[in-house]
């Protein structure tokens, strides 16, 4: 059985959710503590939303120097698939797993609704379940969910098919650029994105539409890809 | 010796700036009129023990590279005295 580590930081408050979303999808999910070095051999590391460090200084920036972000890092340059959803999409920009930066959204308020997005890369450990241009309604929950880079960078993704999910037009509830609401890296092994689709993972709570996400890891195959060591 | 470090943080220019333009719009609507170009950061002091002015300066740089400024975001000057 695939096996899942969800990280817990101080000041995390997805991380249920988003264990509970990896366990009926079929994986085996467990969590590590920040301050383990341990992923217990976890084919597939996520870092769940929240507000670890209280977003100190900036949103992420204090969470990538933990001691579990040194053991994410190996993981993630020997293959290993990661996820970062919302803080955790944060902390990988902060890390620079992935390119770019979160910053306050541009109508200063919290966004904390379910909005349309739409799925743009498939061929990801995460998606995989989801058919090329599939829309969907996800909650988004979070104050610094601008999604910014460099001119180069935002061209370099979209030519190599980077934009994991793209905020449907009409429907970007922060100002990111181009309406990019999640990326990855290129071989598609760490993805980020601000959505809760743990939060629409079961139809007790209102929608499974994000199933779809914990459905693809459950049946991913990790293939090479060397498993994390401690 | 001990240095005091002044760290000063400003989004980068050409970043949308949300909680600048907030703060411009206020002083509109108080009447100051003349005020524009505004942007919100962030002021970090500390304390550096270091060996040298030019090692504190050097020192506080590799702090801000490192952790409290986001260079794809922020950019950030530094003052430093004895």
């Amino acid at each position: 059985m695939l096996r899942v580590a969800v990280v817990r930081f101080p000041g995390s408050n997805c991380d249920w959710d988003a264990y509970h979303a990896v366990a009926r999808a079929g994986a085996a999910a467990s969590f590590v503590w920040h301050r383990d070095t341990d992923l217990q051999q976890a084919d597939v590391v996520i870092l769940p939303g929240g507000f670890s460090y209280g977003d100190y200084l900036r949103s992420g920036a204090i969470a990538r120097f933990s001691p579990v972000m040194q053991a994410v890092q190996r993981h993630a340059a020997a293959g290993g698939a990661v996820l970062g959803i919302c803080n955790g999409f944060q902390i990988l920009c902060e890390a620079q797993l992935l390119p770019g930066a979160l910053v306050r959204n541009n109508r200063l308020t919290f966004a904390s609704r379910p909005v349309w997005v739409r799925v743009e890369r498939t061929d990801t450990f995460c998606t995989s379940a989801y058919a090329r241009g599939t829309e969907m309604r996800i909650p988004v929950a979070h104050g610094d969910g601008c999604y910014v880079a460099d001119a180069d960078t935002i061209t370099l993704l979209e030519a190599e098919g980077r934009v994991v999910l793209r905020y449907v037009r009409g429907e970007n509830p922060n100002g990111s650029v181009a309406d990019i609401a999640g990326v990855s890296n290129a071989a598609g092994t760490i993805v980020g994105f601000m959505p809760h689709p743990e939060r629409y993972a079961d139809p007790l709570t209102g929608s499974d539409a994000g199933a779809g996400f914990f459905r693809s890891i459950a049946a991913w195959l990790p293939g090479g890809a060397a498993r994390s060591t401690p | 010796m001990k240095y005091r470090v002044h760290v000063r943080i400003v989004p980068r220019a050409g970043l949308l700036d949300p909680q600048g333009q907030a703060v411009e719009h206020a002083l509109g609507v108080l009447g100051f009129t003349g005020a524009g170009d505004v942007r919100v950061g962030k002021a970090i002091e500390l304390a550096v023990d270091a060996g040298s002015q030019d090692a504190a300066e050097a020192a506080a740089r590799q702090m801000c590279e490192r952790l409290l400024a986001n260079p794809v975001t922020e950019d950030f000057s530094l003052t430093v005295e004895a």
